[in-house]
């Protein structure tokens, strides 16, 4: 059972990062999510001290207040004439120097440490449960499940609107659909998905998740619908494949699905390279004879 | 309060603050400020990796090991965008990722073997000036040297690269061989401050100080000395502020001091806030008169 847990988390990690991941590739906003991973230390911190608790409610408004505030201030930067990874290196390095600073100052005899956020440990979810409508479930999962929800709402509300302002912003903006109100609305639903994520799997895992299977399947499909199953699917299966390679040599899982995100996407590299260079060589035979 | 080790170890700093202000300007004027943030963080698996292979905890041997992940990082962003349909944000945020990835499986199986006892690789992840020995302090004053020298000597060649790349390829200059120097440069001064700053903040040492400096002028000598010496001050100043009470981490601290010059720079530098809305008050009264 408690294996289950843990390969379940990933396994929600995987999809929900995966849904999320999509869009942010496509508006070639990755780095941005990174910023936000590194920035969400910094609004739990703040959530902590200003409120003396761990208590998870709280912690997650600060993640989110930090995650909206740090794409604010790399678009404030960004419009006053600072490049745009400039000014996201800027505020993303400010905002977690600041945090591991205050980590020192106020709070360093909590559960509260960097690495802890940085890596995660998915291995102790299953001990940390709680009950709703009697159901029992890890805590971890009940996070994931309300993040994964809350992106699917959103694309549910918004997918027509999102297509058309990544694809043609210019066009967008002219029939009067709200391009700025739907990035902050979309950032804010990627800081969830971060501050969700992080707990259990740490911040690293989580860009890997966000990043890694949108990019890859945004090797290998034709239409935006395509790309949403194949990024899930990537998603979910370097949660399954970093699992059980972290238990085969004993390290950190969470690492190990990162890792396992890497693999699939070499491999799907050349095998794409490996079916489009036999692709020529029959077009090539059929064009000879 | 001001005793001989700290005052070795500010020196350190600030040739390594200077030597990122410099590199990391050529980087930002390439428009690749991110490119560094993702070559430290793939120093952490070469550093594990060099430490599994040798059992040793000497600098240069990690180091080595740094360097090669942190190469073989760039090599791989650059060869993601070149040879695939991946744009180099997302190739960026996923070479970085999968490598710190690896380095933190890595990490974890040296913390599970039997030498490992922590063996304080993981100060690598936040640098700790404070514990650097007079060895450590030798290589990064000789590879901060090093830079220097080599940013000065390439000065002309590089400014060249950058703003006019089709030109300098015109008159035969070796444009490829250029860029790998400038990349070797920019690994070299990254392996260098990770044991004083860290691998997730040594990225900022190379951006923010450019940034700030391009803030004040548009020239690019005089933004290189800029940039050289808001580094320098930073790593000094960082180094002394967080050596006066214990258990502070360097790193975060000259990131700090960096990022309160460029707080500063971007309001009241000559392109920066106060400026703009100075000149707009200006421009408005000169509208109601005319």
């Amino acid at each position: 059972m408690i294996e289950f847990w843990v390969i379940f988390t990933g396994l929600l990690v995987g999809i929900t990062c995966g849904i999320a991941g999509v869009f942010l590739i496509l508006r070639k906003m990755s780095m941005i999510a990174d910023a936000i991973s590194h920035t969400v230390l910094f609004g739990i911190v703040m959530a902590f001290i200003v409120t003396q608790t761990l208590n998870g409610f709280w912690l997650l408004i600060g993640a989110a207040v930090a995650g909206i505030l740090t794409a604010y201030l790399v678009q404030l930067l960004h419009s006053s004439g600072i490049q745009e990874d400039a000014s996201i290196g800027v505020v993303f390095t400010s905002l977690f120097a600041t945090g591991v600073l205050l980590i020192t100052l106020f709070a360093s005899n909590v559960h509260l440490d960097v690495e802890h956020v940085l890596m995660g440990e998915i291995a102790f979810v299953p001990w940390d449960q709680w009950t709703f409508i009697s159901i029992t479930m890890p805590k971890a999962v009940w996070m994931l499940l309300l993040v994964l929800f809350i992106n699917i709402g959103f694309l549910l509300l918004f997918f027509k609107e999102m297509k058309l302002a990544t694809f043609d912003a210019v066009y967008a903006a002219s029939i009067g659909v709200p391009i700025i109100f739907l990035h902050y609305v979309f950032m804010t639903s990627i800081s969830f998905t971060t501050v969700a994520a992080f707990d259990s799997v740490g911040a690293i895992l989580v860009v890997a998740m966000l990043i890694g299977p949108a990019a890859t399947a945004n090797l290998i499909s034709k239409t935006i619908k395509q790309m949403f199953l194949w990024s899930m699917f990537y998603g979910g299966a370097s949660a399954i494949i970093g699992y059980y390679l972290a238990k085969l040599w004993d390290t950190s899982i969470a690492g190990m699905m990162a890792t396992a995100v890497g693999i699939l996407f070499v491999v799907t590299v050349f095998a794409q390279k490996f079916v489009n260079h036999k692709r020529k060589m029959i077009v090539r035979k059929l064009e000879s004879l | 309060m001001l005793s001989g080790n700290l005052l070795w170890v500010m020196l350190g700093t600030m040739l390594l603050g200077t030597a990122a202000g410099i590199t990391g300007t050529f980087s930002f004027l390439q428009k690749q400020s991110l490119v560094g943030d993702a070559a430290a963080h793939a120093a952490l698996p070469g550093i594990a990796i060099a430490f599994l292979l040798t059992g040793q905890k000497d600098l240069p041997i990690l180091i080595v090991g740094a360097a090669i992940t942190s190469a073989l990082s760039v090599y791989c962003i650059q060869w993601i965008v070149a040879f695939s349909k991946i744009k180099a944000d997302a190739a960026i945020g996923l070479v970085l990722t999968v490598f710190f990835g690896i380095g933190v499986v890595f990490l974890t199986v040296v913390n599970h073997s039997p030498l490992g006892n922590q063996s304080g690789l993981n100060d690598f992840i936040f640098g700790k000036a404070a514990t650097m020995t007079k060895v450590d302090l030798a290589w990064l004053f000789i590879s901060a040297t090093i830079i220097i020298i080599v940013s000065l000597l390439f000065y002309k060649e590089w400014k060249l690269l950058i703003f006019d790349p089709v030109y300098a390829r015109g008159i035969g200059l070796p444009v490829e061989a250029l860029k790998a120097i400038l990349t070797v440069l920019i690994v070299l001064t990254i392996v260098t401050g990770i044991q004083s700053v860290g691998v997730i903040l040594m990225s900022a040492l190379l951006i923010i100080p450019a940034v700030s400096a391009r803030l004040w002028t548009i020239k690019l000598s005089s933004m290189l000395i800029l940039s050289a010496a808001i580094g320098g001050i930073s790593g000094m100043l960082g180094t002394f502020i967080s050596s006066m009470r214990t258990g502070l981490s360097t790193g975060p601290i000259i990131v700090l001091v960096a990022s309160s010059i460029f707080f500063i720079s971007y309001l009241i530098s000559p392109a920066g806030r106060l400026n703009k809305y100075l000149r707009k008050i200006q421009f408005r009264k000169q509208g109601e008169v005319g």
